[in-house]
């Protein structure tokens, strides 16, 4: 045997880091959540604003709080937009890629890969300018055919403008993990019903989709999580559209009880719901999907 | 899934078997749509950096002009370069970062995948429910827990956070497993390497182009990330390009006229990670289904 220590060793770094930005942060907003200060006369001078226990009352405020509700119901709305078009893009040309029946397929794939070296910062202010109706080339085409544009920053279709960045930002890095995916399966597998006459779409749907499933189960939750915590693009787009308010998101109405009004127990109230509410639906999916992926076993 | 490892760390695109066949005008034109939603925003930026501000918003969107240099030269004399001085502080941050995180990770993953010890699978469930964890929520206690040691505003309030990566400790996990066989570290002791030498002569450069990977990511997450500074930095000297870009466009709000120096500076941004992105873009090979492949 090797020495004992030495797996230690090699996990320590991993661990303290583990501990200290990972472990201590999440026990210290579950601790901050359960407490509150207390203003005692006019709240001015030392000792007059002291911390107390507070109990669940800020889980109840985050609750009830009107605004809180409303972002919940945008991000879901904004996740049932992006995801299945995200991944069925990313999918469909994955599946097209590797069918290899075209010449512009190197092209093809590096320009749909590109958006993923651009931050969302930088995606969201690129569409953002192309969003405004005297920047977007969409409203000039619309124009020589005598539409009105619809306004993309409109109170109506922001959150598409929003879900549209993200797509535009998502689409082809899943690309990339689906079709790396696709090409490690071994071509007899479909070679056989390729004689047996099966088209390019039957071969994709009853042979290729199902045996890359586990890729797609990890993509899905991957860019579920990534949806409950939307906050870069629309906290960008602010100045360009004042459709958006500063609760837009749940992680932007944590933001604002943080740092606007200071009052950090709230913040890690509504912290504390949506960490457990993503890490409910990951692990309830990948328990209804019956995934086998992150096995432990190699 | 060893197999599915090697192709994915090492072969290319162009030099898998080819699988070629009557090429299909449907499927050309579908790609080339795809392509051309993804290209459009990237054109648009090189384009309307060379449009004086008041060309901006006045010529046709995709007509170019010929102030690309008086744009960068405004930009850069912007609070005395002001945007250099962020580009740098985002390469600080990726980098030192990926590097940081990628060694914590190959070392961690190594020793998941390697030995027997006493609280593995405890470890081991415990990194996977990091990955699960949103690393976005953690930024404010993160925040709150280091301002209590008088850290925020630093550039290590940004590299710390950075240095752990649960999905890097799992990648870096699979990976160990899949490209250092148990026969060659074997051999190494037999040769008188103890653990840490094992680990850095051998399974070290056996992991290269898995490490690659995995400081790729980190490096492009990083890049990316913005809630974190956002948070933790109050000098706007110590910004990466993503907050201290998202602060000129505020401006803009109010002096139009900044707008020019936002498209151009957004355009210098993104150069050095599509270079990255375009050379090294056989690494981007990840499967990520790879460790249910086999279970």
């Amino acid at each position: 045997m090797r020495t004992k220590g030495a797996p230690y060793a090699f996990l320590a770094p991993a661990l303290v880091l583990f501990a200290a930005f990972l472990a201590a942060p999440i026990v210290y907003a579950g601790y901050l959540s359960l407490r509150r200060v207390k203003v005692s006369g006019l709240g001015l001078g030392a000792g007059a604003r002291t911390e107390v226990w507070a109990g669940l009352s800020n889980y109840a405020r985050s609750l009830t709080d009107p605004e809180f509700v409303p972002s919940v119901l945008r991000v879901g709305a904004y996740g049932l937009i992006v995801v299945p078009a995200m991944l069925g893009l990313a999918l469909v040309m994955a599946l097209l890629l590797d069918a290899g029946r075209t010449r512009v397929g190197t092209f093809a794939r590096t320009s749909i890969f590109l958006p993923y070296a651009v931050p969302a910062v930088i995606a969201s202010l690129l569409w953002g300018f192309l969003y405004l109706p005297r920047v977007s080339p969409i409203v000039d085409v619309l124009d020589a055919v005598g539409v009105t544009a619809p306004d993309a920053l409109s109170s109506s279709w922001v959150l598409y403008a929003v879900a549209n960045i993200a797509i535009w930002g998502g689409a082809g890095f899943n690309m990339i993990v689906l079709y790396t995916a696709l090409r490690a399966i071994p071509t007899d597998l479909f070679e056989a019903a390729r004689i047996d006459g099966a088209s390019d779409v039957q071969i994709a749907l009853r042979i290729k989709i199902p045996i890359i499933g586990p890729s797609l189960v990890m993509t899905f939750l991957f860019s579920l999580i990534a949806t409950l915590q939307v906050f870069a693009e629309p906290m960008t787009l602010r100045p360009l559209s004042n459709t958006i308010s500063t609760t837009w998101t749940p992680l932007m109405k944590v933001y604002r009880d943080a740092f606007v009004r200071n009052d950090i127990y709230s913040a890690a109230a509504t912290s504390v719901i949506i960490a457990a509410a993503t890490f409910v639906i990951s692990y309830g999916f990948l328990k209804l999907v019956g995934s086998r992926a992150f096995s432990q076993e190699n | 899934m060893a197999v599915v490892l090697e192709r994915a760390a090492v072969v290319t695109a162009d030099a898998s078997p080819p699988r070629r066949r009557r090429t299909s005008p449907t499927a050309t034109v579908l790609l080339l749509l795809g392509a051309a939603y993804c290209l459009m925003p990237v054109l648009w930026v090189v384009v309307a950096s060379t449009k004086s501000a008041s060309e901006l918003f006045t010529t046709f969107t995709f007509l170019p002009s010929t102030h690309l240099f008086d744009n960068i030269a405004s930009l850069s004399g912007y609070r005395d370069g002001l945007y250099w001085r962020w580009m740098l502080n985002s390469a600080i941050f990726a980098g030192g970062g990926a590097a940081a995180s990628t060694l914590v990770s190959a070392m961690a993953g190594f020793a998941l995948a390697k030995y027997d010890f006493r609280g593995k699978a405890l470890v081991f469930n415990i990194v996977l429910a990091g990955v699960l964890v949103p690393a976005v929520i953690l930024a404010i206690p993160q925040y709150l827990l280091l301002a209590k040691v008088g850290m925020t505003n630093t550039y290590w309030s940004v590299l710390l956070p950075s240095f752990i990566s649960p999905y890097g400790i799992y990648l870096c996990r699979i990976f160990a497993a899949a490209t250092v066989p148990d026969e060659v570290l074997e051999a190494a002791r037999m040769d008188g390497a103890n653990d840490w030498r094992s680990f850095s002569r051998v399974a070290l450069p056996m992991m290269r182009a898995g490490l690659v990977t995995v400081f790729l990511f980190q490096f492009v997450a990083i890049w990316n990330n913005y809630m974190l500074p956002f948070i933790m930095l109050g000098d706007d000297r110590l910004f990466p390009v993503t907050v201290g870009l998202s602060g000129l466009l505020n401006q803009g709000a109010t002096q139009p006229a900044m707008y020019t120096s936002v498209v151009t500076g957004a355009l210098l941004s993104i150069i050095p990670l599509v270079v990255l992105f375009l050379t090294l873009q056989r690494y981007w090979r990840v499967d990520l289904g790879a460790g249910a492949v086999k279970a």
